[in-house]
């Protein structure tokens, strides 16, 4: 019999893996809560990376690695990074030839703009929603794949959990039909997970509802390693909501958007009519060379202190300025479209005439499902090896913002869009060589054990069905929101954490005594929300717990108790060796990837050494932006 | 709590429900900034109507409350837009939720829209590219091309085209804007409008281009200002052209020699 794969998630990622399966000649089955088309990927607004140097500039992909590698404080394993930007360039030129309608320059050439982390024009763009355009560009592929019918859509239907035989590798999967409420079990030779981040873990965030990551928290629970949990990047210009916040691009920075307070604090003007010396660019002034476009770990923190700790928040609130008033209104439009819309829509303010009011907001996760890779002695991916984009659990790969592999503690602007499609570019192949190797060998998938599969499903919802408890579970969900916000953001506090560690076990044990709310079996979205919010809960858990532990400042994880000396006045890092002392203490100590095991107790999380740190191709430096 | 446009109390939102059919009032407590998914939420956190029944949270779509998934799309005060750009503090009072009408119900607010993703197979809305590996750049694009693409490119399938149309209803095949602006984008890129004339047969014959009525319903209510008549009438003019051209070459696409006649 022919193999067959299934991908979980319908985004970027997943549609890629999709594409390369089914460009193959594979039969695929897509898995989706919502249709295809309406994925998270969409929410991505800037752009994507790629160091095709239009701009005589120089750029070049190893640049880009770098640029990638600080960004990230060293934190990500070399070969994938270094496989992603060099890929980069041809990726934009794929979703050119798809017919994404990129921003062009009067020559009709692909244009670039800047964004955070990098001194270079490397982010390819369609208006401000270029996401959205980019997954058109795959679910059009897809739909022709469908049409010739090698792929076929399940949407509407919610992962459930993996399959697992006798040996603990991945068989397929069980799903949830949201409209009808009915379970299944899917045989499958490899399986994909490219569902996305946990982003409503937080509560409110830029993500959209569907990012609850449970599929990723449950397939943590039954035995997939999550590494590095506590990375989770705070974007630091969207405008807070009362059903979300919405990002503010950084594009808005990178085609010159400013970041301002006024110098008086509680200042009660309107943003215009603050005189121009009466104003405050502090990103500018203490970054001189990278101004508004230091990455967005560094920018969040300097909000926070100018608001929380100097109290200059714009009339005393929790904002401050994102200022593009100054670039001409047709320019805006062309480049920066998609957010200007959104900013007149939601606040009633035109904001090419007036400052925007942002703040900070949960955005993305760093960490995710631990993924292997394989590498060749000059440190380049060895294409199509199995063990890419691999979970540790033999068949189940993982691609996207669910996986951990490229950002390491603190992802750039505009290599989401990248890394998502580079991973679903590695995965494809990786999974049919995986396939290759096993599938013959292991021989059909037994029935018994997706019957089995299905059975422990049904008696689970069964379960959730008779929930007739006092606890409202979209009430539980908001608080483990607010508890998240609080703890685990911008500034983490060991005693504030400890707190939460108690706190998330009351919300778990709150969960036991939950209302379902509905009993029905059409669209049921309560019962299937109830099932989701444990599995939301331990990716908190996970959260909370590898933040408490890891006790350092690197990226996105900012620990006050915990930072680096600063470098001694008008010196550079190297020429200061009392701070590279400490600099360097800290990596040895904690340079480590964390990697999360569930047990029935709790999250356990054990610290390991990155592999290609032993022959990198770039030696770890200290991050510095000033 | 009092709002800034000084409405007070609280506030009723009436919400269509199916099985069975019926409507459902909430009072629910302002919110600053509310719009109508935060007063969703509210609802499933408190799923109690406003004469003290317990009931269950309403069913409703959503997922990236920006206006670019088209998730949300339901009819509000009688018009259909996305719900999360519907912000309370501009609408009327009662608020009334019901679901679109001209597709298939699945639960309260929640329906089928797979026939416009289906229009989009008829059509071949995509450039078939010759694979995924490395071909080098695309075909060079004027700006302005990119431009009028890009809008048409914004289309997310919410349905709200088809929604107002007098000619969309269960007992007519007509395809809709939405799909007919996606032939003008894919026929107006370098690359596809080499398939250009396969996407204009999927618009000719039944439910095709020509059974649009002229309402021109549907421009005014597409949230993204996609041009949709000037697409549909580009799209009447190119398949007309398509039909001459298909008779006056049929020979020579049967292997013949030159124009018939």
């Amino acid at each position: 019999m022919a193999e067959r794969y299934i991908v979980v998630g319908g985004g970027l990622a997943g549609l890629m893996t999709v594409i390369k399966l089914a460009e193959a000649g594979k039969s695929v089955d897509v898995f989706s809560i919502v249709p295809v088309k309406r994925s998270h990927s969409v929410c991505a607004q800037g752009g994507i990376n790629g160091a095709v140097n239009t701009k005589g500039e120089g750029d070049h992909p190893d640049i880009h690695v770098k640029d990638t590698l600080k960004g990230g404080d060293f934190l990500a394993e070399q070969p994938p990074v270094k496989g992603m930007c060099y890929a980069a360039p041809q990726i934009i030129y794929l979703f050119d030839r798809m017919g994404v309608p990129f921003n062009r320059t009067t020559e009709g050439l692909l244009d670039f703009r800047r964004f955070g982390g990098t001194l270079h024009h490397r982010t390819a763009f369609a208006g401000a929603s270029t996401g959205q355009q980019l997954l058109y560009a795959l679910d059009e592929q897809v739909r022709r794949y469908e049409a010739e019918g090698l792929v076929r859509k399940f949407e509407y239907w919610e992962y459930l959990s993996f399959v697992k035989d006798e040996q603990g590798a991945c068989r397929g999967i069980a799903a949830m039909d949201l409209r009808t409420m009915e379970i299944q079990a899917f045989p499958a030779d490899a399986v994909c997970l490219a569902t996305g981040g946990p982003g409503i873990v937080y509560g409110r965030s830029t993500n959209s509802t569907i990012n609850t990551g449970s599929a990723n928290g449950r397939s943590y629970m039954d035995g997939a390693i999550y590494a590095n949990a506590e990375f989770v990047q705070v974007h630091p210009t969207a405008i807070p909501g009362e059903d979300k916040h919405r990002l503010m691009s950084e594009s808005a920075r990178g085609e010159g958007g400013r970041i301002w307070v006024s110098k008086q604090k509680g200042d009660k003007r309107v943003g215009k009519a603050v005189p121009e010396n009466e104003r405050w660019y502090f990103l500018e002034e203490k970054y001189p060379r990278f101004g508004n476009l230091v990455p967005r770990d560094v920018a969040s923190r300097e909000i926070f202190a100018v608001v929380k700790d100097m109290g200059l928040g714009v009339e005393g609130q929790d904002a401050v300025y994102l200022d593009v008033s100054h670039i001409p209104a047709a320019t805006l439009d062309r480049k920066l479209g998609g957010i200007m819309e959104i900013y007149e829509k939601f606040q009633g303010v035109d904001p090419r005439h007036a400052p925007m009011k942002i703040f900070p907001a949960v955005h993305y996760s760093m960490g995710g499902l631990w993924v292997d890779y394989e590498a060749d002695a000059k440190n380049d991916m060895v294409n199509g090896s199995p063990r890419n984009q691999s979970t540790n659990v033999p068949g189940l790969y993982a691609a996207g913002e669910c996986d951990h592999a490229y950002h390491g503690a603190n992802r750039l602007g505009a290599n989401s869009l990248l890394s998502c499609v580079y991973a679903g570019m590695v995965a494809g192949p990786s999974m049919i060589s995986y396939a290759r190797n096993n599938a013959a060998k292991k021989g059909d998938i037994p029935a018994s054990l997706l019957a089995g599969a299905k059975k422990q499903w049904d008696e689970r919802l069964a379960a959730i069905y008779k929930m007739d408890g006092a606890e409202n579970p979209y009430v539980i969900g908001q608080e483990m929101g607010e508890l998240m916000v609080k703890s685990a953001t911008v500034v983490k506090h060991n005693a504030q954490l400890d707190t939460a560690l108690v706190e998330i076990e009351k919300l778990k044990d709150r969960w036991k005594r939950c209302n379902v709310l509905d009993t029905g079996r059409t669209v049921n979205q309560s019962a299937a929300y109830v099932n989701q919010l444990w599995n939301m809960l331990e990716i908190a858990h996970l959260i909370l717990k590898a933040s408490r532990l890891r006790d350092e400042s690197r990226g996105s994880h900012y620990k006050p108790e915990f930072t680096l000396p600063k470098v001694k006045e008008g010196k550079k890092p190297a020429e200061d060796p009392e701070f590279m002392a400490a600099w360097k203490a800290r990596n040895d100590k904690w340079l480590k990837n964390s990697m999360g095991t569930w047990t029935p107790d709790g999250p356990r999380v054990d610290f390991k050494e990155l592999d290609s740190l032993k022959n990198p191709i770039l030696p770890p430096e200290p991050r510095h932006y000033d | 709590m009092t709002e800034p446009n000084g409405r007070s109390g609280k506030l009723v939102v009436r919400v269509r429900r199916s099985h069975p059919d019926r409507w459902e009032e909430f009072h629910v407590e302002r919110r600053p900034n509310a719009n109508v998914i935060s007063v969703l939420m509210q609802i499933q956190r408190s799923p109690v109507t406003a004469d003290g029944k317990k009931t269950t949270p309403p069913a409703w779509d959503a997922a990236c409350l920006e206006e670019v998934c088209g998730s949300c799309t339901m009819v509000i005060n009688g018009k259909v837009r996305q719900a999360c750009s519907a912000l309370i503090d501009q609408l009327d009072e009662p608020v009334t939720l019901s679901p679109m009408t001209k597709f298939p119900l699945v639960r309260d607010l929640t329906v089928d829209r797979q026939k416009m993703f289906e229009a989009l197979k008829r059509v071949k809305a995509w450039v078939p590219i010759d694979g995924t590996y490395d071909l080098g750049p695309g075909p060079r694009q004027a700006p302005e091309e990119q431009e009028l693409r890009y809008v048409l490119s914004t289309c997310m399938t919410c349905g709200c085209c088809l929604e107002v149309c007098p000619q969309v209803s269960p007992s007519t095949k007509f395809i809709g804007a939405a799909a007919i602006s996606q032939v003008r984008l894919f026929n107006t890129h370098p690359t596809g409008a080499m398939n250009a004339a396969e996407r204009l047969h999927g618009l000719m014959g039944e439910g095709g281009v020509t059974d649009c009525g002229k309402a021109a319903n549907c421009v005014v209510a597409c949230p993204k200002g996609i041009p949709l008549t000037s697409s549909i009438a580009d799209m009447a003019r190119e398949a007309t052209k398509q039909a001459f051209k298909d008779w006056f070459f049929r020979d020579e696409r049967k292997g013949g020699a030159g124009p018939a006649g």
